[in-house]
């Protein structure tokens, strides 16, 4: 029932996510961030059971900002993502695996931005654009036909409001409201928050 | 040995005669000791029959009994224990979530209110229990999902919180108590344990130089509307910068013992929360009075109570302000049922509503009560309490 998706573009990222934080039929909240920020570049989306998502995008935020701490400076977005699935892999078999799917978007200063799509298997994926959750099977279609590489950041937010507007007509689930934000060389903006215009 | 003798171990304790009885189950693996004479010390311990069992399955019965005793265990034990006993871990008695707690901020602090109800599969077990507990002088909670877990994690939360307030001179806020409490429950995620619980506290700065100390002092004087945004924003500011900005006012977080762990300004956790959400989402604003307040909050558990089969009984509303915590007199529900039947309607209620075949959106109800008409509409069986009743608000 929730909802995460990413595009990339040649100089920045930008990224949406539900704000709907449900227990079985209710919602227990209408303004939950789904984002953690890692470093000052880089993005963590995370959805999945109920515990796992705080629980583990905290200890994943929380040892990035040691890592700055140690050394002096932050791990690039690629590392960052690659650090992620391998405590994912860790986990997966352990008694207490994590059951979260993630999107990683980032800006590094040589390799520019980037988006990763990770998955509760653990799998890992650099991708241009990707989406998680039911609202996934409505949209991907859509940023396949829209999707180009070079594409503005208008053309962006406008690809982005044609795939919030997929969901409020298709989508069985009201999500009210959408957080979003962009990554670029200057760091993360908040933009306007989404709504599908179902109150 | 050499001990044994000095000591005239021997003499002093007889040999039991009796070894444990051939009924151990797998799961306990018996602490008596052997009874062989050959063991150093003997203890004699007269044992009760049932602690041959192991504790979990206390209660309940294995299916390796003869009809004989099928029959005879099902007159003992009440309706509603399972039979068999699950091969994965045995509950020693069936656990049901019901209950209806809920919780706001508005401008006078923090409002939390329960009902009093605790069940057990069919049965009411308890018609007066207590489901807001208070933590410390500024923090109550209200509980929810199994009783027992949810006593104890109160208890051990209450502790931590004092020797975090020993160790660092300041109390811990809201937010961290809510965290604290949600990393001490992650271990046993995928357990049976369940607790869910809303943290209802007032943040105070003892040691912020630009705020007046709240300890002690009589201070009812309502918060400063900022300090809910500040509250609200520190979850956001605590991701731009390693340092936080201490949160101070009223403070309100949802934790769950799958791990959920959120704030917000309105909660509502049980299996009435449906009901409740319902009527305080039409009512609950920020510059509530504490009358109105209280008004809602009751009104919200009535509903659910009256909807709930797992809630019902008394309501709880407790308020945490700058002071400190306040408990209003628990109150019978079922008295304000008759309330507002008299207020709908005049004179005798219930021999007018037979003669109308229980018309309207009572009928419903009344049809119930028709055929319970021996019993009452509650049973009147466990009601029997000498509460004093508070106020009507």
């Amino acid at each position: 029932m929730e909802y995460l998706v990413g595009i990339q573009g040649p100089d920045f990222v930008l990224v949406a996510a539900d704000n709907v934080a449900a227990s079985s039929i209710l919602q227990m909240k209408h303004d939950q961030d789904k984002m953690f920020k890692l470093s000052e570049k880089i993005l963590l989306l995370c959805v999945g059971e109920a515990g796992d998502t705080a629980q583990f995008a905290e200890y994943i935020q929380k040892n990035l900002q040691l890592y700055k701490m140690r050394n002096g400076y932050e791990l690039s977005p690629s590392a960052a993502a690659n650090f992620t699935r391998k405590n994912l892999a860790d986990y997966l078999r352990s008694r207490t695996p994590y059951h979260v799917n993630l999107l990683l978007a980032g800006y590094d200063e040589t390799d520019g931005p980037g988006l990763y799509y990770m998955d509760y298997l653990s799998s890992l994926s650099k991708a241009p654009f990707a989406a998680h959750g039911y609202g996934a099977f409505l949209t991907l279609s859509i940023l396949d036909q829209h999707y180009k590489p070079d594409l503005t950041r208008e053309e962006a937010v406008d690809l982005l409001k044609k795939c919030i507007e997929e969901l409020r007509k298709r989508f069985i689930v009201n999500l009210p409201s959408f957080t979003v934000r962009l990554i670029d060389k200057e760091g993360i903006h908040d933009l306007e928050k989404l709504s599908s215009g179902a109150k | 040995m050499a001990l044994q003798d000095l000591c005239q171990l021997q003499e002093v304790f007889p040999d039991p005669d009796c070894s444990p009885s051939g009924t151990r189950t797998g799961y306990y693996d018996g602490g008596f000791p052997a009874s062989s004479s050959s063991h150093p010390f003997n203890f004699f311990i007269p044992a009760a029959e049932f602690l041959q069992e192991s504790p979990l399955r206390f209660g309940q019965v294995s299916s390796a009994l003869t009809s004989q005793d099928h029959l005879l265990s099902s007159l003992s034990w009440p309706p509603g224990l399972p039979q068999d006993a699950p091969q994965s871990v045995p509950l020693p008695f069936p656990m049901s979530h019901g209950t209806t707690t809920l919780a706001f901020l508005f401008q006078g602090g923090v409002l939390a209110a329960a009902d009093t109800r605790s069940s057990c599969s069919g049965l009411v077990a308890c018609p007066s229990s207590q489901k807001v507990l208070p933590i410390h002088s500024h923090l109550v909670g209200t509980t929810s999902g199994t009783s027992a877990d949810c006593a104890l994690w109160k208890r051990i939360l209450a502790r931590e919180l004092r020797l975090y307030q020993l160790r660092h001179g300041r109390r811990l806020s809201t937010g961290g108590a809510a965290k604290l409490m949600s990393h001490m429950l992650h271990p046993f995620k995928g357990s049976e344990l369940c607790v869910a619980a809303t943290l209802c506290g007032w943040d105070g700065g003892e040691l912020d130089q630009n705020q007046e100390p709240t300890q002690g002092g009589a201070r009812t004087g309502p918060s400063d509307p900022d300090s809910l945004e500040k509250a609200s924003q520190s979850s956001t500011d605590a991701q731009k910068s390693f340092v936080r900005k201490r949160p101070s006012g009223p403070s309100l977080f949802y934790v769950c013992s799958d791990g959920t762990r959120l704030q917000g300004a309105l909660f509502s956790v049980g299996s009435g929360s449906p009901y409740a959400y319902s009527i305080l989402d039409q009512g609950v604003r920020w510059d509530l009075t504490l009358q109105e307040a209280t008004s809602i909050a009751r009104e919200a558990v009535y509903r659910a109570t009256h909807r709930d089969a797992w809630s019902g009984n008394c309501v709880d509303v407790f308020h945490v302000s700058s002071a400190g915590w306040r408990r209003r007199g628990r109150e019978d529900l079922r008295e304000e049922y008759y309330r507002e039947r008299d207020r709908q309607g005049g004179g005798d209620l219930r021999e007018e509503y037979y003669r109308q075949g229980g018309g309207g959106p009572e009928g419903g109800v009344v049809q119930r009560e028709g055929q319970t008409r021996g019993g009452g509409p509650e049973g009147g069986v466990l009601q029997r309490e000498g509460q004093t009743r508070g106020g009507r608000t």
